[in-house]
Parts: structure tokens; C-alpha cells; sequence
């Protein structure tokens, strides 16, 4: 079975965050994201998810490795500073190449 | 002692079991049902009400509850900034919450006045609608100025589409049409359940709050003392607007109490985005750690003599 690699970018973030990092992820020119409720904790402490306002989200997106470099980059510039995010890099195999 | 509304207990309850880490929490699906059903509540009765005698908006009234709105956030403003020595971010944000409103302070007045078969004006939904968002624009003025880097428009259409606008603006609307005899189909789930509706949301509220003790504890004296001086503050010239615009001394209480609550969901949602340098964390516990239950526990009670004083 052929594979075919891909990048897969998460980011955890805040949820209010949501509606903004959708718009942004669209304009980079991301075709495809999975969100999910999240809860954890980290540097800025515990963080629960049964509050709108307190709440955080994961957000998975599958691309070529260019496309995940330019949206990492812009993210940080733009939401590292004020906002609680983390994001990381994983290759990963996709089947078909069409829709990544 | 002050007679205490029964749906308090539920708010203690919450704040206790919380505080205790009990296995307590309510699924956030429920929350957002249960807070769904206040505001159209609110909203349909205020909308029968005005349904039942044509009163209208006064013109002054609109314009005069608008000011205060506007208004609020100044005094919050200069005494976080000089007195509690915050930064200029931290300050306005303190601004924009204290100056806007909280719905459950204001499901809490009415299920008070209630109780007490204490009358008020049917258009007070209203109000809470005109006192929501004034203050969030005046605070992210005070932190930025009329700046290009405010996605103005983005944020005009987040806080006129918030979910406590459109539901309170729409169970109004709703309530209106139908009338008194059009409700009664749905007067079982929206009028009869209301206390236990209410009851349920302050078990959830006092969780949430015992959340942030933890958080109260970092700040320390400043956000007790802020949380507690700024209601009592804006209580009293909520009471004063109210006799200036000649309202029953219910009305008077509704708005006495609304000025003095802090919003707890518009507020913080906006300024996280609009002013991101601010600390979410210092005025999110303040309003819901300190003045929330200060306001529903002993400021309600206050604010009604006040506005009986004044007014009565």
C-alpha cells in the first residue's frame, strides 16, 4: 500500500480563541482541521474544559510540510506572547495524498 | 438576618463542594442548556410584561442607561490604576468588567424581588441588554485608544451576536408577540421551573467560583477590597440614575444591581481577544470569586434598601 508523507501540526490553545484561529488557518490556505476539547495543565496552570471561558482546544491539522512551517511561524509570531499556546511538528503517513 | 433567596444555598453549595474538591461537576452541555433557559426566561417575561401595558423605552431612559454604561469603566479604571498600581491593560479590563453586567446577578434580583412581591419595570431585560456591551468598548478604549490594531468590526459583530443579547433580545421579542395567553404553553418549562433552573445554574456558578480561589489567593487584598468597593460604588449611582429617571423602587433595585455586578462571559471573552496583554485571570476571579457572591449574598438586600430609600 502505497504512503505518502505528510506533516501533522497540534496546537493547543485557548478556546476563545477559536473563532480567530479558524479564520487565520482558512486565509494561510489550510483546507482541512480537527478540533477538540482539551483539558490539561501547563505553564500558565491547571486548565479545565467545562468552561467556555476557561476552556482549551487542540487543533490537528494534516499538510505539506511547507504549509505547517508557515502557519507554526505565523502563530507564534502573532499568539505566543499573550496567549496560552503550545504547538508541535509530527511526520505522518497519509493515504491519500489528494486530500492533504 | 437578611431573609435569604433558597437558590442561594445552591451557589454555597457549589463554592463548598468546590473549595473541598468533592467528585462535583456538571457536564458543560448542561451548563449552556441551563443558562440557555435563563436568559429566554428573562427575556419572555419581561416580553409578556410589556405585552400587558404598553409602556415603551422613555428616550431618557435608553439614553441615560447607555452613559452609565459607558461611564462605569472610569472610576474602575483610575482607582485599579493609582491604587492597586495594575498596568494600563490589567486596569481597563478590570474597567470593562465591572462596567458591564452579569446576567445571574440580574436572574438572582428577580427571583429576589420575587420573593419579597416587590413589582419592577417589565422593559428591565432591556437594560441589561443597553448596560452589556458600552462598558467593553469604554475598557478596550481605555487600554488601546480608538486603535487601527482593534478588529473593530470583528468585535462589534462578536459582542451584538453574543449568546446573552440574542437570547434575552429574542425571548423578549418572543414573549411580546405571543402574549400573556400565547405562553402558556411554554410557561411550564421557561416560568414554573425558573427557581430550580436558577438553582441549578449558582450550583455551577459557586464551582466555577471556588475555581478561582486559588488565583485570589496570588492577588491577595487589592482584588477583595476592589471587589467589594466598586458594587457598592456602582450601586449607588445605579440607585441614583434610577430615581433620576423616576423608577419604581424595584426598577430602582434592578438597576442599583446591575450597575454593581460585573460581566462574568461578554466581558472576558472580548477583552481576551481585543486587549491580550491584560491578565484574563485577575478580572475573571474578581467578578466571579469576590463580587458575584458578594452581590447576590449581601449587596441585593443593600441595594433594595438603598433604592427603597431613595425612591420609596
Amino acid at each position: 500500500m502505497e504512503q505518502f508523507p505528510r506533516r501533522l501540526l497540534t496546537i493547543v490553545t485557548e478556546a476563545v480563541l477559536e473563532r480567530e484561529l479558524v479564520a487565520e488557518l482558512e486565509a494561510l490556505g489550510v483546507r482541512g482541521y480537527t478540533i477538540t476539547d482539551a483539558r490539561g495543565r501547563g505553564s500558565r496552570g491547571r486548565r479545565s474544559s467545562d468552561w467556555a471561558q476557561e476552556g482549551n482546544i487542540r487543533v490537528e491539522i494534516v499538510c505539506e510540510p511547507s504549509l505547517a512551517e508557515r502557519v507554526a511561524a505565523r502563530l507564534r509570531e502573532r499568539y505566543y506572547d499573550h496567549y496560552a499556546m503550545i504547538l508541535f511538528l509530527q511526520d505522518v503517513s497519509v493515504l491519500r495524498p489528494e486530500k492533504f | 438576618m437578611l431573609q435569604l433567596d433558597p437558590v442561594i444555598w445552591f451557589f454555597v453549595l457549589g463554592v463548598v463542594a468546590g473549595a473541598a474538591r468533592a467528585d462535583l461537576r456538571l457536564p458543560a452541555a448542561i451548563y449552556e442548556f441551563v443558562s440557555t433557559v435563563l436568559l429566554l426566561a428573562i427575556g419572555l417575561k419581561g416580553g409578556v410584561e410589556l405585552a400587558r401595558d404598553t409602556g415603551g423605552l422613555p428616550l431618557a431612559e435608553l439614553g441615560g442607561i447607555l452613559l452609565l454604561g459607558f461611564l462605569l469603566p472610569l472610576p474602575a479604571f483610575a482607582v485599579a490604576r493609582h491604587l492597586g498600581r495594575l498596568d494600563r491593560a490589567d486596569a481597563a479590563s478590570l474597567g470593562a468588567h465591572y462596567g458591564s453586567v452579569s446576567v445571574g446577578t440580574f436572574a438572582v434580583v428577580v427571583s429576589y424581588l420575587g420573593m419579597r412581591g416587590t413589582g419592577f419595570e417589565a422593559r428591565a431585560p432591556v437594560w441589561v441588554v443597553l448596560l452589556e456591551v458600552p462598558a467593553i468598548l469604554s475598557g478596550i478604549v481605555l487600554a488601546k485608544g480608538f486603535s487601527a490594531n482593534v478588529a473593530w468590526r470583528h468585535l462589534m459583530r462578536e459582542l451584538f451576536l453574543g449568546r446573552s443579547i440574542v437570547l434575552l433580545l429574542g425571548g423578549l421579542a418572543i414573549g411580546w408577540l405571543a402574549g400573556p395567553e400565547g405562553t402558556v404553553s411554554i410557561k411550564p418549562l421557561f416560568f414554573d421551573l425558573f427557581k430550580g433552573i436558577l438553582a441549578l445554574f449558582l450550583l455551577e456558578m459557586g464551582l466555577i467560583a471556588a475555581a478561582q480561589l486559588p488565583t485570589l489567593r496570588r492577588h491577595g487584598l487589592f482584588i477583595v477590597a476592589f471587589g467589594v468597593a466598586m458594587p457598592l460604588l456602582f450601586a449607588v449611582a445605579g440607585a441614583a440614575l434610577g430615581r433620576l429617571l423616576g423608577l419604581s423602587p424595584g426598577g430602582t433595585t434592578v438597576l442599583a444591581t446591575l450597575a454593581a455586578s460585573a460581566s462574568y462571559i461578554a466581558a472576558p471573552a472580548a477583552i481576551r481577544t481585543a486587549v491580550p496583554e491584560a491578565n484574563p485571570a485577575l478580572s475573571l476571579t474578581a467578578s466571579l470569586a469576590v463580587t458575584f457572591p458578594f452581590n447576590i449574598i449581601v449587596g441585593i438586600p443593600l441595594y433594595e434598601r438603598l433604592a427603597t430609600a431613595l425612591v420609596g
